[in-house]
């Protein structure tokens, strides 16, 4: 029987699953993925995190806790950097330790390492380490590699397509997104993908006539020219996808508004918040609109503000 | 050109010595104080961490001051700190001021950059020189250091309270002047006599405290209350984990702090893999290495929303279990109360003394005396464990 690993459907799931899953499973394992975020888990993931941490954070731990007694293994990579010159979150450099620090018992945590700034070659003998748990042969892992690599590439093609990633994954059809109203949802992946943290913000947007543009429907080398007009290159890769596709949209005036949602006690948002509003302010092209997202934000309150939002948007447009 | 930079501690000193020496003229911001921070807050993004928030202040008062370049570190992250000085200037701008900045970018950027951001801080200076001027220039930062970590630890054994603050003032005096070498070695000897000659008992059974957390907080006693001092005071001997010139010093020795960064993260590798950016990763090692050193107890001080030492903060009450050593988070924001803190402070410390007490009972030691001098003795009811 193969051993089961578990995969958290939070956080950089969002990005990457299609490429973990291939990887995995072509190394023999069987994958099972945590339940979607419920309420449950959003709790069970709160009692367990420090006050202070931002909510994906917590509920990437909620997740943990649903994978916990029915898989051997849960897969937790360490995400430093995915591109040369830049990082992630330093909570993604420091998940494994976090998730192993947690006051719970959970099974073992599969931790490789993915470090592009060390180079190709680093980068790859790490990706051999891993699978060396897996099977002796460095080929097979290169082939479970390369699968996964593939697999990755299908999934974003299906979304510049214009999926969104949990239709992608779940190999769904695509959701109708034509209204008379345009809006772009900008943030990162798990705040405007998790329906339980953005409370179905995408569904509700389509329930009231508005199309939906998201940073994965834009071709990546958009993204990196449009980030490339800030002053000094920005750090973080996921963020500067996040500046890109905000400044695309704004100077295209593809979208008629744009909703930025951030997460409350994030680091990076606290920053590209600032940068985001002030270009809005200086372009005057596309209305922004600030939603801060943390675990007592309430329904009413954000359907209110969105509402709003659009209203104003549609009378731009009369 | 005036240019100005933010306080943080005792970089007053270092930069204005140095700016001595390149021949610039510059202008001190007033002393970080509540108008500062206030100011601060009413351009500042809400979740930005407090050292933002603080030094933005910083530069407001002294643009109304009269400068007009501001100086700013700069980074490659992960921390946002390397991003700070950008969105400084944006809010800044926005904001109406008028002003230019200069942003020392770390060498990792490239050593053009380096070099030329160098040059504009020393005109007309060549790279000999300029090197020269670093090198005395950190000679002298080290020296202050010197002092502040010997205040730190002595402080607990002085015989009449308040010595060896007003000590530590004078020797400070005494070093500011100094230019060359041969004044820096002089002027650091006449200063560290100066404080060992305080009167100290130091067969006091002082407890034994470590110090961790964000570099800003530690090193800026506005953002801190002042918690080091009130510590000594209350007859407690301090370590602590950051020291400017180890901060500021591309060097991984630490040698005023003494540990290098190598061996802070052999320490921390059970149970923190990595770096995480800021001090995440020291926080947690010096933890540990604070508890196999047989301290009594750690302090950890860190800003709302500091991401690096947020993971720290999440790691430490495994540390804390493993080694049985108290440790204490205090997450400092805008609206954190010097009162607040000093109530979880003292339960905090009473709970070290009691530890100490009945490990001395076991040992048939010393009792330990908190605050000998005003003849407070501990409440030893307190069973709780350190764990915040
Ligand atoms: S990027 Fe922000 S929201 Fe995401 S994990 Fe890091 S701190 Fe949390
Ligand atoms: S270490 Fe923490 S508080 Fe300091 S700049 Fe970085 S994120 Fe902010």
């Amino acid at each position: 029987m193969n051993a089961t690993v578990g995969i958290p459907q939070a956080l950089l799931f969002y990005k990457y699953y299609p490429l973990w899953e291939t990887f995995l499973k072509e190394l023999g394992v069987d994958i099972v993925v945590s339940n979607p975020t419920t309420k449950k888990i959003v709790n069970s993931g709160t009692s367990l995190a420090e006050n202070e941490l931002c909510l994906p954070v917590k509920i990437f731990f909620g997740h943990l806790v649903d994978l916990k007694d029915r898989v051997d293994a849960i897969f937790v990579p360490r995400v430093v950097s995915v591109e040369r010159g830049t990082y992630t979150c330093p909570k993604f450099l420091g998940l494994p330790d976090l998730a192993r620090s947690l006051d719970t018992q959970l099974p073992k945590i599969l931790d490789p390492v993915f470090n592009s700034r060390l180079g190709r070659k680093r980068f790859y003998e790490s990706i051999f380490d891993f699978g060396k748990q897996f099977t002796k042969s460095k080929f097979r892992i290169w082939r479970a590699w390369m699968a996964g690599v593939s697999a990755q590439k299908a999934y974003q093609k299906k979304l510049l397509a214009g999926a969104t990633p949990i239709e992608a994954i779940a190999d769904e059809q695509v959701s109708t997104n034509n209204g008379d109203l345009k809006i772009g949802l900008a943030g990162h992946p798990y705040n405007v993908h998790d329906p339980y943290i953005n409370l179905n913000l995408i569904k509700k947007l389509k329930k009231w006539g508005v199309s939906v543009a998201t940073e994965e429907m834009i071709p990546p080398k958009i993204l990196e020219h449009e980030a490339n007009r800030l002053p000094k290159r920005l750090f973080w890769s996921y963020e500067r996808e996040v500046v890109g596709a905000a400044f695309h949209w704004m100077r295209n005036k593809s979208v008629d508004g744009i909703i930025y949602i951030l997460s409350f006690a994030c680091g990076q948002d606290s920053l590209i918040q600032v940068l985001l509003e002030s270009e809005a302010k200086k372009r005057k092209s596309v209305p922004l609109m600030s939603l801060v997202i943390d675990e007592h934000s309430g329904e009413a309150g954000m359907i209110t503000r969105v509402e709003a939002f659009i209203d104003m948007l549609r009378w731009r447009a009369v | 050109m005036k240019v100005t930079f933010p306080h943080m501690g005792t970089i007053d000193l270092v930069l204005s010595d140095l700016f001595d020496r390149t021949g610039l003229e510059y202008i001190i911001p007033p002393r970080t104080s509540e108008r500062t921070l206030q100011l601060g807050l009413r351009y500042s993004p809400e979740f930005a961490c407090l050292p933002l928030k603080i030094t933005l202040g910083n530069f407001i008062e002294a643009l109304e001051a009269g400068a007009d370049t501001l100086l700013m570190a700069g980074g490659v992250g992960p921390c946002r700190f390397g991003y700070y000085a950008e969105v400084q200037k944006c809010i800044l701008k926005e904001a109406g001021y008028d002003f230019d900045m200069i942003i020392l970018e770390p060498p990792a950027m490239g050593w053009k950059l380096f070099i030329d951001t160098l040059r504009l801080l020393a005109p007309g200076k060549s790279i000999r020189q300029i090197w020269r001027i670093i090198k005395t220039g950190f000679r002298k930062a080290r020296a202050i250091d010197e002092l502040e970590k010997y205040v730190l630890k002595y402080r607990a054994y002085e015989v009449k309270r308040g010595d060896m603050t007003k000590a530590y003032k004078k020797a400070l005096e005494i070093i500011k002047p100094a230019i060359t070498d041969e004044e820096i070695t002089e002027a650091r000897e006449e200063a560290f006599s100066i404080l060992e000659g305080v009167e100290k008992d130091l067969g006091r059974p002082c407890l034994k405290v470590g110090i961790i957390g964000e570099f800003y907080l530690l090193l800026e006693p506005f953002a801190n209350f002042g918690i080091e001092e009130y510590l000594g005071n209350m007859g407690i001997s301090l370590e602590r984990s950051v020291y400017l010139s180890d901060w500021i010093s591309p060097s991984s020795k630490n040698l005023i702090m003494g540990i290098s960064d190598q061996e802070v993260a052999q320490a921390a590798r059970p149970y923190l893999n990595h770096f995480v950016g800021g001090e995440g990763l020291p926080s947690v090692g010096h933890t540990v290495i604070y508890a196999k050193e047989g301290f009594d107890g750690v302090i950890h001080l860190f800003p709302f929303t500091c991401m690096p030492d947020t993971i720290a903060k999440s790691i430490l009450p495994k540390v804390s279990r493993d080694y049985d050593i108290p440790v204490i988070s205090f997450v400092i924001d805008e609206q954190t109360g010097r009162a607040g803190l000093i109530t979880r402070l003292e339960a905090f410390i009473d709970l070290l003394a009691s530890r100490r007490k009945q490990k001395s009972k076991l040992h048939k030691e010393h009792d330990v005396l908190v605050n000998p001098r005003f003849g407070v003795d501990v409440t030893l009811s307190n069973s709780e464990r350190g764990l915040a």
